[in-house]
């Protein structure tokens, strides 16, 4: 009871001079706002010095972007062709997430609800798929796909991206499932919903939070992946962002103001699809932590 | 015949993805042991056939880079692991507190982490480039820190922190989170400071969570190369090649499929004896 009323929020009424008092004792100020201001400075100045470069007109060195162009951002979206790299690496990005959610779900579900022969060692070779370097299947993954007629296509790419994202997937998703009680969904099968009209109808409403952290963790992969891209396409109308902005560092390296443009269009999907989900993603993790 | 039907379900779930697994992912693994043994090179198809032990002979004997390539892998994981635990734990020690804006903070401090590794390169040579870089702000107007063999490690060191920090901290924070209240109180009731609830509350509950957290992160900072290949492609004179980042190189630019493989095989077995020494090491799992 007594540590119910201490962890409970402060109501409103309270006067000021109380509700600021947390703000005052000088050792919380040490302990945490002067460390999380720091490194707020260590992670948002990058971030920062990116938008000065787009947003300036070139030959500026002002710290301060004024008076604002977007000269850049035309360059890049129609002259070096970003405005292709977003919408091959968007269809990359949907279409892997797609894939990997349903076949996430799947998978979860059946770690979760079933004991069956062989799950601990379906659970083992999950967890050992994660020690599998990306950088070393380029060459027999390469060799696959030629003999598939994929290379150079956005398929090879979705298909790539997908089972790397799979793993980590599935282990997300079971522990979300496991998070909605059994009981419920038996009590839909008790009133004569079959298993898959149960599953539908009760539990994956509830997965909600799940589908969003899996989801957004497979476009955030599959958005940022460089080297099967650099690998698998060579054609430019097939170029994902990560490697139409890895030309422009080479080529344009004298440009900066197209690089922190492209920068900004490589960045901003994924930067603001992380902002939302962020609390999610935690929660998944902790989730499928718990549950070892 | 329903139960025949029901215990084929779980198995009908996870088909895709062992499917997936077993043509992407096992299969893929069993052919670079294959190539490792045979001379596979894109650009010279006429000198193709099969090589016995050469690869792995000249690797071993004759490949400076190769074992260059180890000396700097095994000092790029130490340095990064070594101090995204120090900055990550801190981190999520400070955003687990409850304050005002902590959802804000949380997203501001964690979003490097959906930036990806070509993405930070484009960024930090924003800020390093001398002369319109950051650097001038700290005094050092013309340092070309990426170019100097003594500073281009310290430099790429920082950028990756900033990329990596974020997922660490995700993963100790909710390792955190799943620690009970109630042990916090009651060391406070028997009198026990801040320093010592650390000590004897937090860090014994952080133990598996710090352990898989280093692991998964050591293997991913071996295994990651965006970074690397795009902001020193492994330079000044090589002093940056990871072993991934020379396997990709070799894939990548020369062509060179069956000594990349042969590369591939022994970053395999060196990650796998690493792997179980750490985990038998740090005793994970095990009641304590």
């Amino acid at each position: 009871m007594s540590a119910d009323v201490m962890t409970r929020p402060r109501p409103r009424a309270v006067p000021a001079a109380r509700r600021g008092r947390p703000r005052r004792d000088p050792g919380r100020v040490l302990r945490l706002y002067v460390p999380l201001g720091l490194y707020l400075v260590f992670t948002l100045v990058p971030f920062y010095w990116m938008l000065v470069f787009a947003l300036r007109p070139a030959g500026s060195a002002d710290p301060v972007p004024w008076p604002i162009t977007f000269e850049h951002f035309e360059t890049v979206w129609n002259d070096i062709g970003y405005a292709v790299f977003f919408r091959n690496s968007v269809i990359v990005g949907v279409w892997s997430l797609l894939v990997t959610t349903v076949i996430a779900v799947m998978g979860g579900y059946a770690l979760a609800r079933y004991r069956f022969r062989g799950r601990s060692l379906f659970m083992v070779v999950l967890l050992c798929t994660q020690f599998v370097p990306g950088a070393m299947m380029l060459i027999p993954l390469f060799s696959i796909f030629k003999t598939l007629g994929l290379i150079n296509s956005l398929g090879s790419l979705i298909v790539a991206d997908t089972v790397f994202n799979l793993p980590l997937s599935i282990i997300l998703m079971s522990g979300f499932v496991s998070a909605v009680p059994f009981t419920v969904e038996e009590a839909a099968m008790v009133d004569g919903c079959g298993r898959l009209r149960g599953f539908l109808a009760i539990v994956l409403p509830q997965l909600r939070p799940g589908l969003i952290a899996v989801g957004s963790f497979a476009f955030i992969h599959t958005w940022n992946n460089f080297l099967f891209a650099l690998m698998f396409v060579s054609r430019q109308d097939s170029f994902t962002i990560p490697v139409g902005l890895s030309y422009t560092i080479g080529e344009y390296s004298a440009d900066f103001g197209a690089l922190a443009a492209g920068g900004v269009v490589a960045a901003l999907p994924v930067v603001c699809v992380f902002a939302v989900v962020q609390r999610y993603l935690v929660h998944g993790i902790s989730a499928g932590a718990v549950k070892g | 015949m329903t139960t025949m039907r029901r215990r084929a379900v779980p198995y009908l779930l996870i088909s895709p993805t062992v499917a997936l697994i077993a043509a992407f992912l096992v299969y893929p693994i069993g052919s670079v042991a294959y190539y490792s043994l045979q001379h596979r090179n894109l650009t010279r198809p006429w000198a193709d056939g099969f090589a016995g032990l050469d690869n792995f002979r000249h690797m071993l004997f004759e490949d400076e880079v190769f074992w260059h390539s180890l000396g700097f892998t095994a000092k790029w994981v130490i340095a990064e692991i070594g101090l995204q635990l120090l900055l990550g734990l801190a981190l999520a020690l400070i955003v687990n507190e409850s304050f005002i804006g902590r959802g804000l903070a949380r997203s501001l401090v964690f979003s490097p982490w959906a930036v990806s590794g070509v993405l930070t390169t484009g960024i930090w040579i924003l800020l390093y480039t001398p002369g319109t870089g950051v650097l001038r702000f700290l005094g050092q107007p013309e340092a070309a820190v990426l170019g100097n063999p003594d500073t281009v490690f310290p430099a790429v060191v920082v950028a990756e922190l900033w990329r990596g920090v974020p997922f660490f901290a995700i993963l100790l924070l909710a390792g955190l989170q799943g620690i009970p209240g109630e042990l916090y109180e009651a060391a406070a009731v028997d009198g026990a400071g801040r320093l010592r609830r650390f000590r004897h509350v937090t860090l014994p509950h952080l133990r598996d969570a710090i352990v898989l957290a280093t692991l998964l992160r050591g293997v991913w900072e071996f295994n990651n190369v965006d970074l690397l290949y795009t902001l020193t492609g492994g330079g000044p004179a090589q002093v940056t090649t990871t072993l991934p980042l020379y396997v990709a190189q070799r894939a990548v630019d020369s062509k060179d499929f069956g000594y990349g493989s042969a590369l591939t095989m022994a970053g395999f077995v060196i990650l796998l004896f690493c792997s179980v020494l750490y985990l038998r090491l740090s005793r994970f799992g095990e009641d304590r």
